[in-house]
C-alpha cells in the first residue's frame, strides 16, 4: 500500500485521570486500506478510536486525519468521517429509514439527495426491502447492517468502526466483512477498525497490535507471522511443563507454553523435527506443524498469551 | 475515473457540504416527538397524573380553601397550577430522554457528527417543549368545565406563556440531566427539587404577602415561594384565566415581570445547556 495517508498519528498518548491509556502511539494508515487495531479489552485501541473519531479531544502528540491535524480542526474532519460505534447508535423506536434520516440531517443532507443517497447504501448493504421496519424487530446482524448504512450516508472518505463484529454469530460476522470488503473495493473506501478477535486480525490489509496502551506491532498478518522465522511445531503432552524444561536442558531451545501446549518454531531444514520425535517420542501425545499464528506473533511482541490478557481483561472489567 | 468516483470526489471534497443546523434542530425535535407519540404509556403518565390530582384536590379541597372573599373557587385556582404540572412532567421526561439517548449510543453519533452542539441542544429542547406543549394546550379545552369566562385573547396568551413555560422548563430539565447516568438518579432530583418546586410556585396555595405582622414561617415561606422561578409562570396563567384576587393577603407578580423572568431564566437554562453539552460525561465514553 503506497497511497496517501489517510492517518497520521505521531507519539499519542492519552490519560484518563491517573490511568494512561495510551502511550506514544505512531502510525500511519493509507488510503483504501482495511485496517484492524487488535489488542486485548484495555489494551488501549477504544481509546484510540475516540481520537480518531473526535468524540475525545487530542491530548498529547499529533493526530492528521485526512490531511487534517485533528487538535485544531476536528469540526472540519468530522463531515468526512463515517463512524461506527461497538454499543448501537440507532434508535430502536424508528424505522431503518427514519434511522438514516436522522444521521443524514447531521451531515446537512435531505430532500432528493437523501432519498437517492438512502437507496444506494440500503442497496449495498442489502437492506432496501427493510426500509420501512421498525428497528427493534430486527436481528442482531441486520441491526449491525443498518448502522454501517447509517454510517455511510454522508459518504465517507474513511470509516471507523469500534468492534463493530462483537455480539454477532460467526456468519453475521463474516456478511459483515463482506461488506466491508465490498466498500474498499467498489468505493476505494478505507476502513479502520478495532477487534479483540484474532480471525479478524488475519481478515485485514494490515494490523497494529496493542498491548497496555503501546503500539508494539503494525504490518501486514503475513509480514508478522513472517518475523517469527517461518513454521511452528506445536506439540501436545500430558505434562508440558516438565517436557518444556527437559527440551530446555537438552537442546537449550526454549518453547512457549500456549493453551497447555508446547511451541517451538521449525528450523530451516526438518532437524528439530526429527530431533523431537527421537529425543522425546514417549512423552509426546502428537506433534503437529503449521504457519505461525497471530496468537504466536502476540506472544513474541508481548510475552503473554493473546487468550490470557483477554481474560485478564475482562476479570478486571 | 468512473462516474461514481468523480460524484464522490465532489461531495468528498473538505467544505463543499452545507451544513445545515435548523435541518438538525428540525430532524431531533421530528425525532424526540416520534418517539414519544409511539410510546403511549408516556403520554397517559404525562397527562393522566397532573389531571388525577386536579379532580381530587380540586373536588376534596373544594369547600374548604377560598382565596379571597370575592375569588375563584380552588378548582379554578388549582387549574394553571395543574397545567404547569403537565408541562413539567412531559417536559422534563422528554429532555431527560437525553440519559437513555447516551445508554442507548444514540447521542454519541450525535456527537462525532458535525452538527454545532447548539443545534442538538435546541433540537432535543425544542422536540420536548412541543411534546409537552401540545399536550397541555389539549387540556385548555377543559377550562370549559370552570365558571370562567375566557376571552380568546386571553386563552391564547395563556398558550404562549406555556409555550415559553416549556421551553424555560425542558431547558433546565436538559442541564439537570447531562451529567446524570441513570433515569433512577432523576427520581430523586424529581422528588428533591421539582415537586417542592411546584407545590411552592403559587399552584397550590398563594404566595404569601408579607405584612407587619407576618411571622418568620410567613415570611420564609413568602421569599422561598418569590425566588422560584416556576411562581412565575403559574401567576400570568392564573391572572389570563381568572384575574388575580384581590386581596391584601397574598402577593402576585405583574405580568410584565413574570414574563421577564421566564424569558431571563429561560435564557440562562438555554445557555447553561450549550455550554455543558461540550463536556464529556462518563457516560459517553463507555
Amino acid at each position: 500500500m503506497n497511497g496517501p495517508s489517510v492517518i497520521d498519528v505521531q507519539q499519542l498518548s492519552y490519560h484518563y485521570s491517573t490511568r494512561v491509556a495510551l502511550r506514544e502511539v505512531s502510525f500511519q494508515i493509507q488510503a483504501g486500506e482495511v485496517f484492524a487495531f487488535l489488542g486485548p479489552n484495555g489494551s488501549g485501541k477504544t481509546t484510540l478510536f475516540r481520537v480518531l473519531s473526535t468524540l475525545v479531544p487530542v491530548q498529547q502528540g499529533s493526530v492528521q486525519v485526512l490531511g487534517t491535524c485533528l487538535a485544531q480542526q476536528a469540526d472540519a474532519v468530522r463531515e468526512r468521517l463515517g463512524v461506527v460505534f461497538q454499543a448501537s447508535s440507532l434508535d430502536r423506536k424508528l424505522t431503518v429509514a427514519e434511522n438514516i434520516r436522522c444521521q443524514a440531517a447531521l451531515y446537512g443532507l435531505s430532500g432528493a439527495e437523501l432519498a437517492t443517497r438512502q437507496q444506494e447504501v440500503l442497496g449495498q448493504l442489502g437492506l432496501e426491502d427493510r426500509a420501512a421496519d421498525p428497528v427493534e424487530t430486527l436481528s442482531g446482524g441486520l441491526q449491525r447492517r443498518v448502522e454501517l448504512a447509517k454510517s455511510l450516508v454522508h459518504r465517507p472518505e474513511l470509516l471507523l468502526l469500534d468492534e463493530p463484529t462483537t455480539g454477532l454469530d460467526p456468519a453475521a460476522r463474516s456478511d459483515l466483512w463482506n461488506y466491508l470488503r465490498q466498500l474498499q473495493d467498489e468505493y476505494g473506501l478505507t476502513v479502520v477498525m478495532t477487534t479483540h478477535l484474532l480471525e479478524e486480525g488475519d481478515r485485514a490489509d494490515r494490523i497494529g497490535i496493542l498491548h497496555q496502551g503501546s503500539l508494539v506491532g503494525l504490518d501486514s498478518p503475513d509480514a508478522l507471522r513472517s518475523e517469527l522465522g517461518g513454521d511452528q511445531i506445536t506439540i501436545r503432552c500430558s505434562n508440558p511443563q516438565e517436557l518444556r524444561d527437559r527440551i530446555e536442558a537438552k537442546l537449550g531451545l526454549q518453547a512457549a507454553l500456549v493453551d497447555g501446549r508446547l511451541r517451538l518454531p521449525q528450523s530451516d531444514d526438518d532437524s528439530l523435527w526429527d530431533l523431537l520425535k527421537g529425543e522425546f517420542q514417549q512423552q509426546i501425545d502428537s506433534m503437529t506443524w503449521g504457519k505461525p499464528t497471530l496468537e504466536d506473533v502476540f506472544i513474541q511482541k508481548t510475552g503473554h498469551q493473546f487468550q490470557a490478557a483477554l481474560a485478564d481483561s475482562e476479570e478486571q472489567a | 475515473m468512473s462516474d461514481v468516483a468523480q460524484e464522490s470526489a465532489v461531495v468528498k471534497s473538505p467544505g463543499t457540504r452545507r451544513l445545515r443546523p435548523w435541518l438538525v434542530v428540525y430532524v431531533l425535535s421530528w425525532r424526540e416527538f416520534v418517539r414519544f407519540f409511539r410510546q403511549r404509556n408516556r403520554v397517559v403518565a404525562a397527562i393522566g397524573t397532573p389531571l388525577l390530582f386536579w379532580l381530587l384536590f380540586g373536588t376534596g379541597l373544594h369547600q374548604s380553601f377560598q382565596v379571597a372573599a370575592e375569588g375563584p373557587s380552588f378548582r379554578e385556582y388549582f387549574f394553571p397550577g395543574t397545567l404547569v404540572l403537565i408541562l413539567m412532567f412531559t417536559a422534563i421526561f422528554s429532555s431527560i430522554s437525553i440519559i437513555q439517548d447516551r445508554s442507548e449510543g444514540f447521542l454519541q453519533s450525535v456527537l462525532v457528527s458535525p452538527a454545532p452542539p447548539w443545534a442538538m441542544v435546541l433540537g432535543k429542547i425544542l422536540g420536548a417543549t412541543l411534546i409537552a406543549w401540545v399536550q397541555v394546550a389539549f387540556c385548555l379545552i377543559l377550562v370549559l368545565t370552570l365558571d370562567v369566562d375566557v376571552s380568546w385573547s386571553n386563552a391564547l396568551a395563556m398558550i404562549g406563556v406555556l409555550f415559553l413555560g416549556a421551553l424555560a422548563m425542558t431547558s433546565m430539565g436538559f442541564v439537570m440531566a447531562w451529567n446524570m447516568e441513570s433515569i433512577q438518579g432523576f427520581h430523586a432530583v424529581m422528588n428533591l427539587v421539582l415537586m417542592p418546586m411546584w407545590l411552592l410556585s403559587g399552584s397550590f396555595f398563594p404566595v404569601p404577602a408579607l405584612a407587619a405582622k407576618s411571622g418568620f414561617g410567613q415570611q420564609a415561606l413568602h421569599w422561598v415561594m418569590r425566588c422560584n422561578p416556576l411562581t412565575y409562570l403559574v401567576a400570568p396563567l392564573q391572572e389570563l384565566l381568572s384575574g388575580l384576587p384581590e386581596s391584601e393577603a397574598v402577593w402576585f407578580p405583574s405580568l410584565t415581570t413574570a414574563l421577564l423572568v421566564i424569558l431571563v431564566f429561560l435564557g440562562l437554562a438555554f445557555a447553561l445547556a450549550c455550554r455543558i453539552s461540550r463536556r464529556r460525561t462518563s457516560g459517553d465514553l463507555l
